[in-house]
């Protein structure tokens, strides 16, 4: 029978199957973070519990390691807030104990979980890939089956290598044609949001596929996978070519030599049969997408950079005006007020979603040679890991990024979810390159609005949202 | 785990869609390295009115007294009533932790995110999925009926009021046997060691790169 690109990976991992439907799939790789694993590692201690296998685990901190210069300057003793010390410092001990290979915050490896994986080669197609965090489907990307955990499983996999699941229902989103001038993966994703809503892709594995998929760099696919949880889809795919396998040629964890060609030969595999059955599948228009700016406080509340914050007096379904009249005050607009009319207090490039090079790439280029706004209280690039950093100073971005008026920072999760000290302040209109716009995950009272890299450096220059194609 | 099979308690209202993990606990708080100890700042930015932090006494802090959980008729409430998509967003176990440790079993909505959905079961807490129209009713009851109670009775897969209104509702059988049971899941795969080690052989032979990169 035709398969799936997901009924392909599940077939591949499952161990045994229950009676009820479930099934025991064994775990490749597991990537731990400082925030969800601590009371995992407890459990195992707390049991008298060893990992199952070492080589198979990676660690590195990230939600909450500082990004300036200075606080990063005397490694962790230098983490100025107690409790995040604590926290980064309890991964480095744990990574010890157990014997957990970890990139910790002092090597140029460490990063985001989600731009360390793939560029270390540790995550590579094919593989199940899970890790305490929700945004683990950016590895899907690559044509494998990844998706976040709660700690429980986080201790489960640690102990067993496995986890229970049920499998999910197979969805399929072609995006065909040729995108628009300054559209990118970002507009993509947020557009498709826009489209199915926050809770469209709860319970499938959703592929990402057609022309505009296909012609995306790993960079791009990787942000499109990344925000699949937010259309409620714990996975994200797209189907292996000749981009994801020269992505991964010459990775430092990747196979080499004759074992390359054999995994290379085996991951050409790794795309749906032509004529798969999807359980859902939805056909959408590159040419109907413009860059995206979100207005509300969930990734669904979004529109273009022509469009206006919504009228709550035109929705008639109760509940959804009661959300679109919370939202607005929330996010200070009135019903009706244009995009380009949102002014911006700072700006934040960089995360899981962005925080690639690619990213630096397209924010240099929109920054070159212009200033970041008087009005704009703080423009930050982080990237998202330490070879991100420093790829792009070998490329002079960071250069041109410091002269328009930006922070060029060190590595880390930073103002995605403001567990650092990089937050807004309460009322603050951000633009933001990273995936979640909820009340209050940038810093208390703070107002996110999702876009892409370019369009948030354009936006900036003006101080406002501006279309970044003119 | 805390084992749960029947739990009749005050029904706390929620009505709005949406509720996310950011909102049920904020992510300052998830820098403890503990699992207890969440419940007073479940719900933070919606239950006071300053900016909440790790380790503030949460007695001397400005109330949002419009906040449901701050109505005393909801003191003591052990079942939250919402709406569609409860608990999407990040797979911070600490959402569950903090509803846990507030006091809340059972958690009805029209739906739920996966990875919320999932962690509830590890955590003793019921999620139970809900039909709108269902809930519509149960939200006018609350509103009209201060201790407005309801039981929800997992071995028998129903939720009854006080006047004996029976809703059936689904739940997996497996997760339905931990949580009567309050099993946990470790031990249970532990005892098919055998058939983990015998697929892993079996992969090292077809995948080989996926066993001994990392050192």
């Amino acid at each position: 029978m035709a398969k799936t690109l997901y009924d392909k990976l599940w077939d591949m991992h499952v161990v045994s199957e229950r009676e009820d439907g479930t099934a025991l799939i064994y775990i490749d790789r597991q990537i731990l973070h400082e925030v969800t694993s601590p009371q995992a590692f407890e459990g195992l201690r707390i049991a008298g519990r060893k990992p199952w296998r070492l080589d198979t685990n990676i660690a590195t901190p990230d939600h909450n390691v500082p990004t300036t210069a200075k606080e990063r300057a005397s490694g962790i003793e230098g983490i100025a807030d107690e409790t995040s010390r604590i926290q980064v410092k309890t991964l480095d001990d744990n990574c010890n104990e157990f014997g957990v290979r970890e990139f910790n915050m002092g090597s140029v490896n460490q990063g985001i979980v989600h731009v360390m994986g793939p560029e270390q080669g540790a995550t590579l197609p094919g593989m199940t890939i899970v890790c305490g965090d929700s945004h683990t489907s950016t590895h899907g990307a690559m044509g494998s089956l990844a998706f976040g955990i709660g700690t429980s499983e986080v201790e489960h996999v640690l102990a067993t290598q496995c986890v229970i699941q049920r499998k999910m229902k197979n969805m399929r989103i072609r995006v065909e044609g040729e995108l628009r001038k300054g559209v990118t993966a970002k507009d993509i994703v947020l557009y498709i949001i826009g489209q199915i809503g926050t809770a469209g892709g709860t319970g499938y594995a959703v592929e990402f596929a057609g022309s505009a998929i296909q012609s995306l760099s790993m960079e791009g696919r990787l942000t499109v996978c990344n925000m699949s949880i937010e259309a409620g889809a714990r996975v994200g795919l797209v189907a292996v070519d000749d981009t994801t396998i020269n992505y991964f040629k010459g990775r430092s964890f990747a196979p080499k030599g004759e074992m390359w060609d054999q995994a290379a030969s085996a991951w050409k595999e790794l795309v749906s049969d032509e004529d798969a059955v999807f359980d859902e599948d939805i056909l959408l228009n590159a040419q109907d997408i413009y860059p995206q700016v979100s207005w509300g406080t969930s990734p669904e509340m979004v529109t273009d950079v022509y469009g206006q914050a919504p009228d709550p007096a035109l929705i008639e379904d109760e509940i959804k005006k009661a959300g679109v009249e919370r939202a607005l005050a929330y996010m200070g607009l009135q019903p009706n007020q244009k995009i380009t009319d949102i002014k911006l207090d700072k700006v934040f490039i960089g995360s899981c979603t962005n925080g690639r090079i690619e990213d630096v790439r397209a924010a240099a280029e929109v920054a070159k040679g212009k200033k970041v706004a008087s009005t704009v209280n703080q423009a930050l690039v982080v990237p998202g890991s330490g070879l991100v950093k420093k790829q792009a100073e070998e490329e002079g971005l960071d250069k041109i990024l410091i002269e328009a008026g930006f922070e060029w920072r060190e590595p880390g999760c930073s103002m995605c979810l403001a567990m650092n000290a990089d937050k807004l302040g309460q009322g603050e209109h951000c633009a933001s390159t990273s995936n979640r716009n909820f009340e209050g995950r940038q810093g208390f009272g703070g107002r996110t609005h999702l876009v892409s890299p370019a369009m948030a450096a354009a936006a900036a220059i003006a101080g406002h949202f501006v279309d970044v194609s003119e | 785990m805390k084992a749960l099979t029947t739990v009749k308690g005050i029904v706390a209202p929620l009505d709005r869609s949406n509720v996310d993990t950011d909102m049920i606990i904020p992510k300052q708080f998830l820098k403890s390295i503990k699992r207890s100890g969440f419940g007073p700042n479940l719900f933070d930015e919606l239950r006071y009115l300053d900016e909440g932090r790790p380790g503030m006494d949460n007695s001397t802090r400005p109330l949002n007294t419009d906040f449901v959980l701050n109505q005393p008729r909801y003191v003591g409430a052990s079942i939250l009533m919402s709406r569609a998509n409860f608990g999407c967003g990040s797979s911070r176990e600490h959402a569950p932790w903090a509803l846990e440790d507030y006091g809340f079993r059972v958690i009805l909505a029209s739906s739920f995110a996966d990875i919320f959905y999932n962690n509830c079961f590890k955590n003793g807490i019921l999620p139970i999925v809900v039909n709108e129209q269902v809930l519509d009713g149960w939200f006018k009851n609350v509103a009209g009926n201060e201790g407005y109670e309801l039981t929800v009775d997992l071995q028998a897969q129903t939720i009854t009021d006080a006047e004996g209104n029976e809703v059936a509702f689904e739940v997996d059988p497996f997760r339905k046997h931990c949580l009567l049971n309050g099993l946990d899941d470790i031990g249970l795969t532990l005892q098919e060691a055998d058939k983990i080690k015998e697929y892993e052989l079996k992969r090292a032979e077809i995948h080989p790169w996926v066993f001994g990169q990392i050192k």
